[in-house]
């Protein structure tokens, strides 16, 4: 169904174009500038989560499931948000420069490729380490019982489980990071400074809006797909090892990096990052705090209306997830996967514009607005969901599933007494992170928009458009209270977390 | 899906329900915000009109453009407000729109005269700065100086293109040299004009490429002076803002009562300060208090609609080889 949709969008777009011309010098320009800032967008953020998965896996303190979930919101800002807030931190006039102009120093030069990387890693690194510090909750407390019994050191544990496990791990993070900034557009050209910094995406706005030749756009697209694809590919190539086997799902505890160096080393990575990824949401929140008191009504039913969406839009999410999380673990369809990463690939123009062009001879197309957003911001969470769902669905299936079958089990009973309960915690993660992406997603719902039916990122934008930057500042904040609200009930839905 | 089948359904029926005539209006996003003249304009509307007038949004003017290609003569629409002159003549190209009988006293600052489009609300494009700055008085002077300015993307906005057609229109076959020398005083280009704008308040730049009527909204609704546009002694390139009718309509005859409507004191009244830009027939009670404090530029540039979107192409070649330097 996913691939319909995707697929099938780009079809009806290519279906209404004239017959265009192949992709110019200009279009190979923005491809190669989309590679390279995807490719080092992806490696910088996997290479730095890294470090602060492994502290934030092997440390206990106060504040560290704030600090976790916490991370999660740099993810679910609306772009523009988000870019702002950075900037407010990062920029000619930021923080940082006026510490340094107080030393003398000249302001930060962020406008760039590696300000476009850095925005990247912003948005990113809390999903990779996410995503990689669950890698670590699944080795089974029992495997870091046995390894300290025998008396290995963080080295030996690297080697002897740290190591297998990243392998496994980090080439799907690499690959969900790099399809997610190969879709990238507006900050792209904010922090790249200008028309050196053109993406793919910008390339098929121009080819849409400019030239109206939707042929260019859907080739364009078409481009984005096949490079995500390669690197849905390459991650399920590259991602291999037989797992760690099942444990008794017994909380785990860490023996091993008691040494005062490791401490040290864990308490700084934690520091550096927590810094790097909470200041622009410091400044985010103080310059929302002056707006919040004075939010019109229509803030606020906007609010109510992100808020119906996103419920939706999270069980359309685990409705598809699910099954075929399960599909991926009983091993039928390993492509299953590719697909689910196709979500990202595809531009939310060209999605937007073939799903109008699929249902406006059938109804009108901004009275669905809202549905269809509740749709297609599940199809885009689809491939987190996924990355967070079928490690764990394996493991307990390769747990399980013969224990299942002696006892002669069908597939439903050992659906709901087996394998969900040891997911709930991935579950409620992956809702967690469908619901707090579909709130702060602008998306599709601005090319249907409908005046009475707004959603909140929908208000903010229109609020800045409107001259009213300090409200759109307060609604902004608004919008990261709620995502992080939903998101954090519902990755606390999944207990299991509690400890790990 | 079959919620969606089902809300398809719901929809349909409710829409056979009504029996007062429908106008529908499709136009760009900010104009039927709730801090944009669409509430306003609708409800007057339907005061006078018996009538249901649903105003859609749809992204900026050249979405606008775009979704009524994509809807072709199937489209919904009645009519079009939002197109700037720009985009007309592609409008015109596609047939798709019939002609006007509106005629109005204009107080636009150009003689109009065109048997598709009616103006609705006009403004001059400006650099923004702080009042407390002293602000270049053309293009050169700006390349020259140290001042940091904040851009739109011509491609994905349209003051970005407004700007693109200004240096071209001052400068013709300099525009290339003057973009050359402008480079270093970009900090940076933005996806549209929120962003830019955005950035200007942060103090990422000194100017941000804006409306003459900008300051304007600082003044009124903020009270706040301290925002100044420069007035540059080339001219200053001037954005029209139009509406059509739709050949396709089945409410030819609501639709002309809006365009009418539209050029009517009830309407234009309402632009100063919910569009913050100039009305297109000067109600006979003037301008709000605080646009008399605008600078007025001493010439006003634009290019022919029809000569519009073959510049158009030159310029943005010139404009992406002088920045991707």
């Amino acid at each position: 169904m996913v691939a319909a949709l995707v697929l099938g969008s780009l079809v009806a777009v290519l279906l209404r174009a004239e017959a265009g011309r192949g992709p110019g010098p200009a279009d190979w320009a923005a491809v190669r500038f989309t590679l390279v800032q995807a490719v080092l967008s992806a490696l910088v953020s996997v290479v730095l989560a890294i470090p602060l998965a492994r502290a934030l896996a092997r440390r206990r303190f106060a504040g560290r499931r704030m600090l976790v979930a916490l991370l999660g919101a740099p993810f679910i800002l609306p772009v523009i948000v988000a870019v702002l807030g950075l900037l407010q931190v990062f920029g000619r006039s930021g923080w940082i420069s006026q510490a340094l102009g107080w030393a003398g120093l000249p302001p930060v030069q962020i406008y760039g490729l590696h300000g476009v990387v850095l925005a990247h890693v912003f948005f990113n690194l809390p999903l990779a380490t996410r995503l990689i510090l669950q890698g670590w909750q699944e080795i089974p407390g029992e495997r870091f019982r046995l390894a300290a019994q025998l008396g290995a050191g963080p080295r030996a544990m690297w080697q002897l489980l740290e190591r297998p496990m990243l392998a496994q791990v980090v080439p799907g993070a690499l690959a969900v990071v790099f399809a997610i900034c190969l879709s990238s557009f507006a900050v792209a050209v904010t922090l790249g400074g200008g028309p050196r910094a053109t993406t793919i995406e910008l390339a098929i706005y121009q080819a849409f809006r400019f030239d109206f030749d939707l042929g260019r756009a859907a080739m364009l697209s078409g481009i984005q797909i096949c490079l995500t694809g390669a690197a849905a590919v390459f991650a399920l190539r590259t991602a291999r090892g037989e797992g760690f086997g099942g444990g008794l799902d017994r909380a785990v505890r860490r023996w091993d990096g008691a040494g005062r160096g490791t401490k040290v080393l864990d308490g700084l990575v934690i520091a550096l990052a927590s810094s790097f990824l909470m200041l622009p949401l410091l400044a985010v929140v103080l310059s929302g705090l002056a707006g919040l008191a004075d939010l019109p009504p229509a803030v606020w039913r906007a609010a109510l209306t992100s808020v119906l969406v996103a419920g939706g839009s999270t069980g359309i999410l685990l409705a598809m997830a699910l099954p075929m999380a399960v599909t991926v673990a009983l091993g039928q369809g390993r492509m299953v996967e590719v697909v689910g990463l196709l979500g990202l690939a595809a531009s939310p123009l060209v999605i937007g514009t073939g799903l109008f062009i699929i249902i406006n001879p059938v109804a009108d197309p901004s009275g669905l607005a809202l549905p269809i957003t509740a749709l297609v911001n599940a199809v885009m969470a689809l491939p987190f969901a996924l990355r967070i769902l079928v490690p764990r669905a394996s493991a307990v299936v390769a747990r399980y599933g013969r224990l299942g079958l002696s006892l002669n089990m069908g597939g439903a009973p050992f659906m709901w007494r087996v394998l969900i309960p040891r997911m709930r915690p991935q579950i409620g993660f992956a809702a967690g992170l469908g619901a707090a992406l579909s709130m702060g997603d602008l998306g599709v719902v601005a090319l249907f928009a409908d005046p009475e039916r707004a959603t909140l990122p929908l208000q903010v934008f229109r609020l800045m458009g409107a001259y009213r930057m300090e409200q759109a500042a307060g609604a902004a904040l608004l919008l990261l209270a709620l995502s992080m609200a939903a998101f954090w009930l519902l990755d606390r839905g999944g207990k299991w977390h509690a400890e790990a | 899906m079959k919620y969606l089948a089902f809300a398809a359904g719901v929809l349909t029926a409710t829409a056979t329900l009504a029996d007062t005539p429908e106008l529908t209006v499709y136009t760009y996003d900010s104009f039927v915000s709730d801090w944009g003249p669409g509430p306003l304009v609708e409800k007057a509307f339907e005061e006078v009109c018996g009538c249901d007038l649903k105003l859609v949004g749809v992204g900026d003017g050249a979405a606008l453009l775009a979704r009524i290609r994509l809807e072709g003569a199937r489209s919904k629409a009645d009519v079009v407000l939002g197109l700037d002159t720009n985009l007309t003549a592609a409008a015109v190209e596609t047939g798709l729109f019939a002609d006007h009988s509106v005629s109005a006293d204009y107080t636009l600052p150009i003689a109009w005269q065109d048997a598709t489009f009616v103006p609705y609300d006009w403004g001059y494009f400006a650099f923004v700065h702080n009042a407390d700055m002293t602000a270049p008085t053309n293009f050169r002077d700006l390349a020259a100086s140290d001042l940091k300015i904040v851009i739109q993307d011509p491609r994905s906005s349209t003051p970005g293109l407004g700007l693109l057609m200004w240096v071209k229109a001052a400068y013709g076959d300099d525009a290339p040299q003057i973009w050359t020398d402008l480079s270093d005083n970009i900090v940076t280009v933005t996806k549209g004009w929120s962003e830019a704008y955005g950035l200007f308040l942060e103090g990422e730049a000194d100017m941000v490429l804006s409306y003459t009527t900008s300051p304007a909204y600082h003044l009124i609704a903020e009270k706040d002076a301290s925002k100044a546009a420069a007035l540059f002694d080339e001219g200053h390139y001037l954005q029209i803002e139009v509406a059509g009718k739709l050949a396709g309509t089945d409410q030819p005859d609501l639709a002309d009562a809006f365009l009418a409507f539209m050029v009517s004191p009830a309407f234009q009244s309402l632009i100063p300060t919910t569009n913050w830009m100039y009305p297109a027939v000067t109600p006979v009670d003037g301008l709000p208090e605080g646009f008399e404090t605008l600078i007025t530029p001493g010439k006003a540039l634009l290019v022919p609609a029809d000569e519009a979107a073959a510049l158009r192409d030159t310029a943005l070649d010139e404009w992406l080889t002088a920045l991707s330097r």
